[in-house]
């Protein structure tokens, strides 16, 4: 179908050549787009930073979260459970869980990335939900670059400041949840993720994966649910790969087909080995990965 | 003491999986298959922390007034503004909420 004969338009190349035909974007917009990002989260360490205050952690332990651990949604499990009266380990093990999901994007993102191994220890650091999806809405390897370096910058030093300056505000501030800093955390998500709903398959993993979450929070251990959501991905493409029509049409119907030929051109940057065996796996040309998804998403919004 | 042990244990944790994630030789991933997944799995996870920092307190389910911050945000990305704007609302509409009684 459309995918084998492939995208004429965005080949493998396109990390090293400009921008396709269509949108080509200047690094100045790249830049923008990251530092948006980059400001939005960063100024929600602030909420972090009395949170953790809240929670009854020092100004030091505060900080050393944010300058080490630096995974937002971790560092709020871990103090959350802490203020909750929770074991401190089982805290950590949490905290650990939702991490976890910061391996997947790096598998994504070396890739993308494509870094020298000497440079990877430290960019490591900065493989969190945001830079990961800056990173991946960027059209070429240059672009990617610039995105990901310039959200995990900007995000480093302001989230740190704002921590710094939450925890000590936290006592001027009285009640925080009254002034609705609890909602930065999730909208700040939700930015992020709206990009990917490309088509219908990342819908139906969104959309199963937010009952899986929502449904095993009462019942397991807190960090838990979240990586049994994060099994919607691979249920979805199972379910993808069986149903009638086969890996190629199915369910995503009219969008299937344009996606799938904008999508290989995102994801293959780096992917250029998949790329060239585009037969191996007849199935799989349906997939219509995020990235690329990403990649077209980001001229809309932002 | 035990807060700085957990503290440091998250802190290597959350590190090396990160790391970890980085260091895959590229030939793992050379499999349609698992780009896909790989591709895949942040939609996932982004979708399932997004709804359980909206609607849970802890390990309990809850509506309260995030759940209209977050429709704000929503509503804010479907007319295209920008990450500050949207972030923005869902902060003001969950305060105004709770401001009235919500």
């Amino acid at each position: 179908m459309a995918e084998q004969t492939a995208p004429p338009e965005i080949p493998a190349g396109v990390a090293s050549r400009t921008p396709g035909p269509g949108p080509g974007k200047p690094d100045a917009a790249v830049v923008r787009d990251a530092l948006g990002v980059g400001v939005a989260v960063g100024l929600s360490g602030f909420a972090f930073g009395v949170t953790s205050a809240g929670a009854g952690l020092t100004l030091l332990q505060t900080c050393v979260l944010s300058l080490l651990v630096f995974t937002g949604a971790s560092q709020f499990a871990l103090v959350g459970a802490i203020a909750a009266g929770g074991n401190p380990m089982a805290a950590a093990a949490g905290a650990f869980f939702l991490g976890v999901r910061n391996a997947f994007y790096g598998l994504r993102l070396s890739q993308l990335l494509a870094l020298p191994r000497w440079l990877r220890p430290l960019a490591a650091h900065w493989v969190i939900d945001e830079t990961t999806a800056v990173a991946l809405a960027q059209p070429t390897r240059r672009q990617i670059r610039i995105g990901f370096t310039v959200t995990g910058l900007t995000l480093y030093v302001l989230w740190n400041l704002t921590t710094l300056l939450g925890a000590l505000g936290a006592e001027a501030l009285g009640d925080t949840d009254a002034w609705g800093l609890d909602a930065a955390g999730p909208a700040v998500f939700l930015a992020l993720l709206a990009p990917m709903l490309r088509t219908a398959t990342e819908r139906a993993a969104a959309g199963l994966a937010v009952l899986l979450g929502l449904g095993l929070l009462p019942v397991l251990p807190a960090g838990v649910p979240v990586l049994v959501a994060a099994l919607a991905a691979p249920a979805v493409l199972w379910f993808k790969g069986r149903s009638p029509g086969g890996g190629g049409g199915s369910p995503a119907g009219p969008g299937a087909g344009t996606t799938g030929a904008t999508g290989t051109g995102g994801g293959t940057p780096g992917a250029t080995g998949a790329g060239t065996h585009p037969a191996t796996d007849a199935g799989s040309g349906t997939d219509d990965a995020t990235g690329p998804g990403a990649h077209r998403t980001k001229g809309q919004d932002r | 003491m035990n807060v700085w042990i957990a503290i440091a244990a998250t802190a290597v944790g959350c590190y090396l999986v990160k790391y970890a994630g980085l260091l895959v030789p590229a030939h793992a991933l050379e499999r349609p298959l698992v780009q896909r997944l790989a591709a895949l799995l942040p939609v996932a996870l982004l979708a399932a922390l997004t709804a359980q920092q909206t609607f849970s307190t802890g390990q309990t389910l809850v509506l309260d007034a995030r759940a209209a911050g977050l429709a704000a945000a929503a509503l804010a990305l479907v007319l295209r503004a920008p990450f500050l704007v949207v972030v923005g609302a869902a902060v003001a509409v969950t305060a105004g909420v709770r401001a009235l009684g919500g």
